[in-house]
């Protein structure tokens, strides 16, 4: 359905409205293999909407929304809160989804590096380890399409470095496309290949080097705080860094 | 020799219990016990329907449950109302319409009592092939539908995503619970049947480390308190539905109190 090759996934002036409310206006994009595209925007800008629209649980109201055909989506909701009345361990959690068997989910289990608590209750697990069980789910289906929800909310910083290493990781063995929705660009920009900013349009989009020196993006996200540590992901040399985020030694990291 | 209706009420109540745990079971995680509730008074409209038509027929009590519950459905779709809302004006609504049209016939008025707990040792043969029957139909769809059950019951955009039919087996599970409620009435009543949904199913938690193990536990307590319930009820001339609901509750206290479950 005229998707090239390489593209996964491509949104042409979708709009959406509830009622008479319009929530998204004329938004296109596209996300190809082995590329992170990143959604930022303040709360209510739409970010949530547009995510279920790309995994095609939301209709739209005007606009096309073309998927590659036969891809595989996998997607990391937004924290998930599991309550105590359900006995539930992590490996249980990992087999709800569908034909999925153990050796599956001892593979990925693996690869978020998780093996060793599979068998715990699933409420029993830190913030930072419900975000790579949840990753661990999305990977079970061998997603050529990752789209994660807030990947890193409330989690600590080394905690967010480890998940972005991680989805970087997955990206680059596996060669997937990433849609991610983040809050902020400070510590996601460097894995990043493009970012969108949205506020129920897209009001700039681009590399995030050049985004961050947006004036829109300022408007809407407000100046980013100095110092703060920046993870850089090289598909150079296939392993992780760490900066520290002053603007001078991002500006002139290499980008591929 | 134990007599017929002895023999009879344990029966209905055995097989009545056996699905009402598992059932029960999703309830307890989903937050929907008020849904049960509604369901149950709904099952007295049913009754009253019943006698308005002059039959016995179940199936009059299945499609009301089932009606009041797709009703449910429809009216979810207007956020303006809260599931909580709905649940109150569908569930008093039809209590309502049931006890104005039963006060209309006055050979029942009297009979009230027997639909508010039951009238467990008044079950027939007959009774037992229809909840004999519905009961096997309910275990043979839940078998086939806990599992996505349980899926969209964690996380309900995930299972979407994954495949998962939601929407279908949202129905079909509130079409169990109406179908299950309509035949334990005479067994249990609209008071109580609610109660032998959850409180068995509270009881296994404590025990199970597994949501299967849960479900399973779920049956073998309300079965224990079917058991235990006839018996006390015959032993000591009380009536049949509390003293079951009771015979849950001990069970579900002793859990709690006494067994340190590690998951």
């Amino acid at each position: 359905m005229g998707v090239k090759s390489s593209q996964l996934l491509r949104l042409e002036k979708v709009c959406k409205s509830y009622n008479t409310n319009l929530v998204l206006e004329d938004v296109s994009f596209s996300v190809n293999r082995g590329e992170t595209v990143t959604l930022i925007g303040p709360n209510g800008a739409g970010k949530s909407t547009l995510m279920k629209i790309s995994l095609g649980i939301l209709d739209v109201t005007s606009g096309d929304v073309f998927r590659a055909k036969n891809i595989s989506i996998g997607y990391m909701p937004q924290k998930v809160m599991i309550d105590d009345v359900l006995p539930l361990s992590i490996r249980d959690f990992l087999y709800l989804r569908p034909n999925t068997t153990y050796d599956n989910i001892e593979e990925v289990l693996e690869t978020v590096r998780l093996p060793h608590i599979a068998d715990q209750p699933i409420q029993s697990a830190s913030g930072g380890e419900m975000q790579r069980i949840l990753l661990a789910r999305a990977l079970l289906g061998k997603p050529d399409l990752l789209v994660l929800d807030e990947p890193v909310q409330g989690i600590d910083i080394l905690g967010q470095q480890e998940i972005y290493g991680l989805i970087a990781e997955v990206r680059d063995k596996t060669n997937c496309g990433v849609l991610m929705i983040s809050h902020d660009l400070h510590l996601v920009m460097a894995s990043t290949d493009q970012v969108l900013c949205l506020n129920r349009h897209i009001c700039c989009s681009g590399p995030p080097e050049f985004v961050r020196n947006d004036p829109e993006y300022y408007a809407l996200m407000g100046r980013p705080m100095e110092g703060v540590a920046i993870y850089t992901h090289h598909h150079s040399e296939g392993h992780d860094h760490l900066y520290h985020g002053h603007k001078s030694s991002r500006d002139n990291h290499d980008h591929d | 020799m134990i007599d017929q209706f002895i023999i009879n009420a344990l029966v209905a109540g055995v097989m009545v219990a056996a699905i009402a745990g598992p059932l029960g079971c999703f309830m307890v995680w989903r937050k929907m016990a008020y849904f049960g509730d509604t369901i149950a008074h709904s099952a007295l409209m049913g009754v009253a329907l019943g006698i308005a038509f002059d039959s016995e027929n179940p199936v009059i009590m299945i499609g009301t449950c089932s009606a009041v519950a797709m009703l449910l459905l429809f009216l979810q779709r207007d956020r303006r109302f809260s599931s909580d809302t709905l649940l109150g004006i569908l569930a008093h609504s039809a209590l309502s319409i049931g006890m104005i049209v039963i006060s209309m016939m006055d050979r029942f008025r009297t009979d009230m009592m027997y639909y508010l707990v039951g009238q467990i040792l008044a079950i027939g043969t007959d009774d037992l092939y229809t909840i004999g029957g519905v009961v096997f139909l309910s275990a043979v769809i839940l078998y086939f539908i806990w599992r996505p059950l349980l899926s969209i019951t964690v996380h309900e955009d995930l299972a979407r995503i994954e495949g998962v039919r939601v929407d279908q087996i949202k129905i079909s599970y509130m079409l169990l619970i109406a179908f299950v409620v309509a035949v334990s009435l005479k067994v249990i009543g609209v008071l109580l049947i609610t109660a032998l949904m959850i409180i068995p199913a509270a009881a296994a938690r404590t025990l199970a480390k597994t949501p299967l193990q849960m479900i399973v536990l779920s049956s073998v307590c309300g079965i224990i308190s079917v058991i235990s319930g006839i018996s006390i009820s015959n032993m000591w001339d009380v009536p049949t539905g509390p003293a079951i609901v009771l015979s849950a509750t001990v069970l579900f206290l002793f859990g709690r109190f006494f067994i340190r479950a590690r998951a």
